[in-house]
């Protein structure tokens, strides 16, 4: 633990530009990636959309489709292969630039160095530029839809040989996809800059007192969440930078000899396994689930615990499934690829792995409702996301231990019981974490309070919303509806899968609509909302202590001492029924 | 508070729509897929219990627990209930995981019988292809430069091989009823993936390799095979048929194809 007063090199900028744009203050840097998430959400949001109108409707005939796209869309209707790449962006833009980027790069940026008690991150440059190569690979990532062949078909997951092979795969197969990759590798160089520098301002920048034991589970979560990111997106970058070159330099990494596509004989290729880039990429994808879910586990306890005015029950087990939830995290990615052609022997020690993985996150249910139990329950908006985060987490979680074992994934497998599972746990049950920390953080990012009421109409429907969009995907799985068609009338037992399908696709439609109150009441809020006082949730954690919004080094000139853990709700005999991590005990003492 | 009635009328809902099976599989036509099942609700009644309990009690404890004004009451833990539910979750889900291990070796690691009716399947966008080999139980030679989709063949036969003089083309599956299948996977071009919802079974088919599969299916009658990997444009129609007849009626059709060739 440096002294604080020793790594802030730099001072209060005083330009617009150095103020807002190329911001090195932490706080703003976490604002600029919560805006670039928040504008990701709704472009990948509009993408689903698109395509749930699509899938219940494919020969229907819309007019302003043929303008926004002329050739995928001609006519109106769109194409399979412009369905292909909604589906494509879809996923990579919510996985790559909301998952990964708000729960992490944004609260984190924002709240780590506060509630560690440092005034900035340890590498505030680094963190500048982490932000600006993310945006960039948004940028390159988004202009693949305008290119010649429009954006990759391949899906987020990019299989070569469909992704390796070039343009005789498909449409978007040419530099559609060589934009997509080119993306990813920016991404993955900005996501390895943002883990160096939240590992080292852990592990270097807590303040006197500031044990690891007393950091707030968000700190512990965000501190593994960069240790998966550090190790699974240099794994990534690397296979992308290999998936590339195969598509442009001629070499077979991914390739093997003997392909025939579109009527050519592929020649110059031999010798590669498209397998190799399923393991690579799923060495960095299971991970990825999990870099996208413990933060909002993070921010879930942190909630439940001062929502409820209690401790966090067994917050050394939540620690502990923390840390065991990040190291097994790289030994199960291989239940993505049981029906890949693997050896069947690996399927088993890779489900065995993969239900050790339940357990800590069971392990973390119980402690939430063992730290509900026994406290007295405050219904802010904040504290239902929380609390709809558990009932998400769960539900999304125990189909997890059908397709964990490779008996039962042997129908599961690429069906929509598995889209079901995973739109349930890493996205919806994520974005509820983040809803539930923009609800909590709000009030000290901006100075003001968002509005309750919009606030808590928005949860309803929201909560009810996605049980209803991706409850009957479990169902039309069991029927053995397989996923990523654009169009069910070419097999004919899904016929009876419509009628869900129809739903699905209504309850979308409302649910995001439901999306512009938060849209509306987080804009309004900025600009009219309420004057927030210094603590309005009675937290006990370091932001708490600080002015809203906090002064461009945080503690103003302070330096913060921590006396106790984190969550030390309604302690019998103190004065009030929390206790901040700032109060010395000696003042505890003269309150009785 | 109103979420606690919330959680508990849609934990009831879906709970009703898995009892009552109203979106439910196909019926199973061998018994990889009876067992299939058994294993299938054995998961489902411990995973409903969890999942019906945990909701229930996410729910009671907001109810129970909302704010009236008083103090908490303050627990930093127990211990004993930590080590109490994760060795009972560990045992629960590997229990489960264990028991499911033979249905898993029945597909993959046992060897199929030295008397299966062999069939090379080839995979292409957007079309699957069936290659029997004829009476003397090979496969001809087939080359890539061969290959004549217009004229009906995927394979790229060759005209000079005797051992392909007798193999038979088909573009959808025929399999004699009751009598050990092995399919013999190759794709051509992408990735690819053979599954029938009957028999509860699928594979993916990996250009570079070779893949095989074996099965039995006992009921006779047409079964879908829509295309379970992402191939490309034409994914969602990559779709045939496996249609499972009597031994003598499969016999039959395999003349009628050799006559025709």
């Amino acid at each position: 633990m440096a002294s604080p007063s020793t790594h802030t090199a730099h001072h209060a900028p005083q330009g617009f530009i150095r103020k807002y744009i190329f911001s090195l203050d932490h706080k703003v840097i976490g604002i600029q990636y919560y805006f670039l998430g928040l504008f990701s959400v709704f472009l990948g949001m509009s993408l689903s959309l698109l395509m749930r109108f699509h899938m219940v409707n494919p020969n229907v005939v819309v007019k302003w489709f043929a303008t926004l796209w002329p050739t995928a869309a001609a006519g109106g209707i769109m194409t399979p292969e412009l369905y292909l790449s909604l589906m494509t962006m879809h996923g990579t833009i919510m996985v790559f630039f909301v998952l990964t980027t708000v729960p992490q790069s944004g609260f984190g940026n924002y709240f780590l160095p506060i509630q560690i008690g440092a005034e900035d991150m340890a590498f505030p440059v680094l963190n500048m530029m982490s932000f600006w190569t993310t945006f960039l690979a948004l940028v390159v990532m988004v202009a693949a839809f305008f290119v010649q062949g429009g954006a990759p078909l391949s899906g987020w997951t990019a299989y070569p040989p469909l992704s390796g092979a070039g343009p005789l795969t498909g449409p978007g197969e040419g530099m559609g996809q060589n934009l997509w990759i080119l993306s990813i590798a920016i991404f993955c160089g900005a996501s390895l800059m943002g883990a160096i520098n939240f590992i080292a301002t852990t592990v270097d920048l807590r303040c006197k007192g500031m044990t690891l034991m007393r950091m707030p589970l968000t700190c512990w979560t965000w501190l593994v969440t960069a240790i998966l990111g550090l190790l699974g997106f240099a794994v990534l970058l690397s296979a992308g930078v290999l998936l590339l070159l195969d598509r442009i330099a001629g070499t077979s990494f991914f390739l093997p000899a003997g392909m025939f596509i579109n009527d050519h004989i592929i020649a110059n290729h031999k010798g590669g396994s498209p397998l190799l880039w399923q393991h690579l990429f799923w060495f960095f994808g299971h991970p990825e689930v999990y870099i996208a879910i413990l933060p909002g586990m993070g921010v879930t306890s942190q909630l439940l615990s001062t929502f409820s005015r209690k401790p966090v029950f067994g917050y050394k087990a939540m620690v502990y499934a923390i840390l065991s939830i990040g190291f097994l995290g790289f030994l199960v990615w291989g239940h993505h690829m049981f029906m890949s052609g693997m050896n069947p022997y690996s399927a088993m020690a890779f489900s065995v792995l993969t239900m050790c993985i339940g357990v800590p996150s069971a392990i973390k249910t119980f402690n939430w409702i063992g730290t509900l139990w026994g406290g007295k329950i405050h219904f802010d908006t904040a504290m239902l996301f929380a609390l709809g985060f558990v009932s998400l987490f769960v539900t999304g979680g125990v189909s997890g231990i059908f397709l964990g074992q490779p008996a039962l994934d042997l129908y599961f497998h690429d069906t929509y019981f598995v889209v079901g599972h995973f739109h349930m746990i890493m996205g919806v049950a994520a974005i509820f974490g983040m809803f539930a920390g923009t609800f909590y953080w709000f009030p000290k990012m901006f100075g003001r309070m968002m509005n309750e009421t919009l606030g808590k109409i928005h949860f309803y429907l929201t909560f009810i919303g996605v049980y209803c969009i991706f409850t009957p995907m479990h169902y039309v799985g069991i029927m053995g509806n397989p996923r990523r068609y654009s169009d069910f009338s070419n097999v004919g037992y899904l016929a009876n899968a419509m009628p869900l399908h129809q739903f699905m696709t209504y309850a979308a439609f409302v649910t995001a609509t439901a999306q512009l109150i938060f849209l509306f009441n987080l804009i309004w809020s900025i600009r009219k909302g309420a004057k927030a006082p210094v603590n309005p949730w009675n937290s006990t954690t370091l932001e708490w202590t600080v002015p809203s919004p906090p002064p461009f080094d945080n503690f103003g000139g302070v330096h913060p001492v921590v006396y106790r853990g984190a969550y030390e709700y309604s302690v019998p005999g103190a004065p009030t029924d929390f206790i901040m991590q700032t109060v010395p005990p000696q003042v505890i003492a003269q309150g009785d | 508070m109103l979420l606690a009635p919330v959680v508990w009328v849609l934990t009831v809902v879906i709970c009703y729509f898995f009892i009552a099976k109203t979106w439910w599989f196909p019926p199973p036509i061998n018994a990889h897929g009876v067992a299939y099942d058994t294993q299938f609700m054995r998961t489902l009644i411990v995973v409903g219990i969890i999942f019906f309990l945990a909701q229930f009690a996410l729910g009671w404890v907001i109810w129970k627990f909302r704010n009236d004004g008083g103090r908490a009451s303050h627990s930093h833990g127990n211990n004993k209930l930590e080590t109490l539910w994760t060795s009972a979750t560990a045992l629960l889900f590997l229990g489960l995981v264990v028991m499911g291990t033979k249905i898993w070796a029945g597909v993959h690691f046992d060897e199929a019988p030295p008397d299966s009716v062999q069939i090379e399947v080839m995979a292409k966008q957007f079309a699957f292809n069936f290659r029997y080999p004829g009476a003397d139980g090979k496969f001809g030679h087939t080359e890539l430069r061969l290959i004549n989709d217009a004229n009906g063949d995927p394979f790229g036969m060759d005209p000079k091989d005797p051992a392909g003089k007798d193999d038979i083309l088909s573009a959808s599956l025929k399999v004699p009823a009751g009598k050990s299948i092995k399919l013999i996977l190759h794709s051509r071009d992408v990735i690819h993936n053979f599954f029938v919802p009957e028999l509860r079974m699928k594979q993916d088919i990996v250009p570079g390799m070779e893949i095989p599969l074996h099965f039995q299916a006992d009921k006779i009658g047409v079964y879908e095979v829509p295309c379970s990997e992402l191939c490309g444009l034409g994914h969602f129609q990559m779709h045939t048929t496996m249609q499972v007849m009597s031994e003598s009626d499969f016999e039959q059709w395999k003349q009628q194809q050799l006559a025709n060739r």
